[in-house]
């Protein structure tokens, strides 16, 4: 797309997490503040609501507070969608909230995030909440952690403080799957580092959030070797002018297709020739993650929703056994042997739940092997089989081809969010 | 070699296969079409969604009949222009058939009965998905909203049942005489939208550009003067050069002083602007939960 108006900008999708009183709320609104993403009106409202409350100035924390419920409580209960810009990059926030009973969220909120923002409260130093943040980025596969101390101001922005909270939570990360981890001391009160370089601590010689948001390179968070086009929607427009025109519809998982490519076909076996790929600007020559397309091929084979379109060289594993860490999203416990709807990528199946390896403590990382009884907001690892194959990678390689969920069939709910493993 | 989608590209890709997973997971879909640029960009994805095949469910008009002219006109173009199919529902219908009441007074606005004349016609043609273009950055109560909403068989959302969005999953399972909606462009900004459009260089209703037009002053906003509107006798009208930065109905979308002609001028004046554009709607006025209420009810 070239035009004068468009602006070059790459989009970053960050999830932040952090406990009801760690000022998670205020970090966001002066983030949204001082890049100047809040508007006069919507400044208006949160001044007024600050005066309503009895309080002084602005409580920056109200300008996320969403729904009637959670203003009256003062908690966030839901997973809530913010959005800023700089000259260089478009973020979109995932505020989840830090609730023991929220996990649900979190893993909602991080399953599409490239970074993590986990806060940690300077004056209680690493703690349970934290760990849980930590333990679910790393399950999640965030690529990138950042680890904000908050509060610095209310530790006499004390260089100790910053770095033996520091050193806690590297030696807590070392058993952990998390590779870029970042540390930042702020006040998101004051604005310490935050948008701004603080005055007050510069003993820190590290970039502010915001440079960090802006800077981190993302350009490798999706999967360019492995190709996978999981087919959405066949395109037939059976008129005269596209009377021959049969188009496999759908978004690039993994890896780079280009026009001539050979390819073969799940579950059928069978090999043919992209001849052609369309997409929202016309032909082009090849389409890459995460672009939407359109595939054409050389030979007339049957190929509908759920199939998909791989190289002959590199294929994913097509099978009917899963081994699968969950993350359990409803007050009906998850049943041993029970059926369920289960979707991955473009294909819906159904499941059987064989075995509950073990409970992970998603607090400490142990494994309660004698514990089967999985509930709200746990997470397991399970075997399942399902009536027809899937075709994934392990959700460590590809975070689109190795992820699931599963649907209750009597209540249609998404009961649970599954990573294969691998 | 660069494998990276600019911003907008992105927000394209997500829409489309958003679109798509509509026509693949309901039996019987429908694009609500407002006539605004959040709806005129959305059925603009549609037609990109499954080019070369026409767009395979209508767009529905609620038609308040306090329509400014220029968005019937631009309405009946468009539609020709895409190929699709319009299924239009009247509010005017309704009240002429005694099933709907109007509001009476100064403020009164046919805002509301728009919502028993969308379930309505969802009702009758059994559509089981309508598309909206609804944005989370539109109005805080929106900022929870699913790309795939879940409404009960009232029409109606609750907050606390939606069902876990992860990764590119959707899940638009119901039980019969349920109904989903559905936001492609959830994660879109207004900026985005108009940078986006100026990009693809669509064409706009006039009513977005600087035009001459008798306005008065109310609450602290300009409304357009229209014999929809009851004016109080202090209300002086007068003319001015405005522009909408949202599309509803005559009576309860604000106009804006501007000079702004082309697209480019404004993405300048969006970019610096320092209000929302929600803040000139006066439905959303009447209460600060006033959207989380109406979004209960059905509303879009």
């Amino acid at each position: 797309m070239t035009s004068k108006t468009q602006h070059n900008t790459e989009l970053l999708r960050f999830t932040t997490a952090g406990s009801v009183d760690d000022g998670k709320s205020t970090l966001i609104g002066r983030l949204l503040y001082d890049s100047k993403s809040i508007f006069e009106d919507q400044l208006e409202a949160v001044k007024t609501a600050t005066a309503r409350r009895g309080e002084e100035g602005v409580n920056l924390a109200l300008l996320t507070d969403g729904l009637k419920a959670e203003r009256e409580q003062g908690i966030t209960i839901d997973v809530a969608y913010r959005y800023f810009a700089t000259p260089r990059r478009k973020f979109i926030i995932a505020d989840t909230p830090g609730h023991t009973q929220y996990t649900r969220n979190m893993v909602t909120g991080a399953s599409t995030a490239n970074v993590a923002l986990v806060l940690i409260d300077a004056r209680n130093g690493v703690i349970e909440q934290t760990r849980r943040h930590a333990i679910i980025a790393s399950l999640l596969q965030i690529p990138h952690l950042v680890i904000c101390i908050n509060k610095m101001d209310l530790v006499d922005y004390n260089q100790e403080v910053y770095e033996s909270i520091r050193d806690d939570f590297e030696q807590f990360a070392a058993k952990l799957d998390v590779h870029d981890v970042t540390f930042i001391p702020i006040s998101a009160l004051k604005g310490d580092n935050v948008v701004e370089r603080s005055q007050n601590m510069t003993w820190y010689e590290g970039p502010t959030l915001l440079y960090y948001l802006e800077n981190v390179h993302i350009g490798s968070d999706h999967n360019f070797i492995d190709c996978r086009f999981p087919v959405q929607f066949v395109i037939r427009p059976n008129t005269d002018e596209f009377h021959d025109y049969r188009g496999y519809a759908g978004r690039v998982a993994g890896g780079v297709f280009r026009k001539g490519d050979k390819v073969l076909l799940l579950p059928s076996g069978f090999t043919s020739t992209i001849a052609k790929i369309d997409t929202s600007d016309g032909e082009v020559e090849e389409i890459f993650p995460p672009m939407s397309a359109t595939i054409l091929l050389e030979d007339d084979l049957d190929l509908s929703r759920g199939d998909m379109i791989v190289r002959e060289n590199n294929r994913p594993e097509v099978t009917q056994d899963l081994d699968l860490m969950v993350c359990w999203f409803n007050e009906r416990p998850m049943q041993l042997r029970g059926k369920y709807t289960i979707m991955h990528t473009t294909r819906q199946v159904r499941c059987l739940v064989k075995d509950i390896q073990y409970k992970m403590d998603v607090n400490t990382l142990h494994r309660d092997l004698d514990d089967k009884v999985i509930g709200m907001n746990d997470i397991a690892r399970i075997t399942i089989r399902t009536t027809q194959p899937l075709f994934v990678d392990s959700y460590r390689k590809n975070r689109i081809t190795g992820s699931v969920i599963l649907i209750d069939e009597g209540t249609n709910e998404t009961v649970g969010a599954g990573m294969v493993v691998g | 070699m660069n494998y990276q989608l600019d911003h907008l590209k992105e927000l394209e890709a997500e829409s489309i296969f958003v679109l798509r997973e509509v026509a693949a997971q309901f039996e019987n879909p429908v694009l609500l079409f407002s006539g605004g640029k959040d709806s005129i960009l959305v059925s603009y994805l549609a037609k990109k969604a499954f080019y070369p095949a026409r767009i395979p469910f209508p767009l529905l008009h609620i038609d308040t009949g306090h329509n400014f002219d220029e968005t019937i006109e631009y309405r009946d173009w468009w539609v020709k222009e895409l190929g699709a199919k319009l299924i239009v529902g009247s509010v005017q219908e309704a009240i002429d058939k005694g099933t709907l009441v109007e509001e009476k007074g100064y403020n009164a606005s046919r805002n509301y009965l728009q919502t028993p004349v969308l379930l309505e016609a969802i009702e009758q043609n059994k559509f089981d998905a309508a598309i909206g273009g609804a944005r989370r950055d539109e109005e805080k109560a929106r900022a929870k909203e699913r790309f795939f909403s879940h409404r009960d068989e009232f029409g109606q959302w609750n907050p606390k049942n939606q069902r876990p969005e992860l990764w590119n999953l959707f899940n638009g399972r119901k039980n019969f005489g349920e109904h989903f909606r559905v936001f492609p462009i959830s994660n879109w900004t207004e900026l985005d939208v108009w940078q986006y459009l100026a990009a693809e260089k669509v064409p706009l209703p006039s009513l977005y550009f600087a035009h001459r037009r008798k306005v008065f002053q109310r609450d602290g906003i300009l409304l357009a003067d229209s014999p929809f509107i009851k004016r109080r006798p202090e209300e002086v009208v007068e003319e001015k050069l405005v522009r909408c930065r949202t599309i509803g109905d005559v009576t309860c979308t604000g106009v804006w002083e501007s000079e702004a002609k082309t697209i480019e001028d404004i993405i300048a004046e969006v970019a610096i602007s320092r209000q929302t554009e929600r803040g000139g709607r006066a439905d959303d006025k009447r209460s600060e939960t006033a959207m989380e209420d109406r979004k209960k009810d059905g509303y879009f």
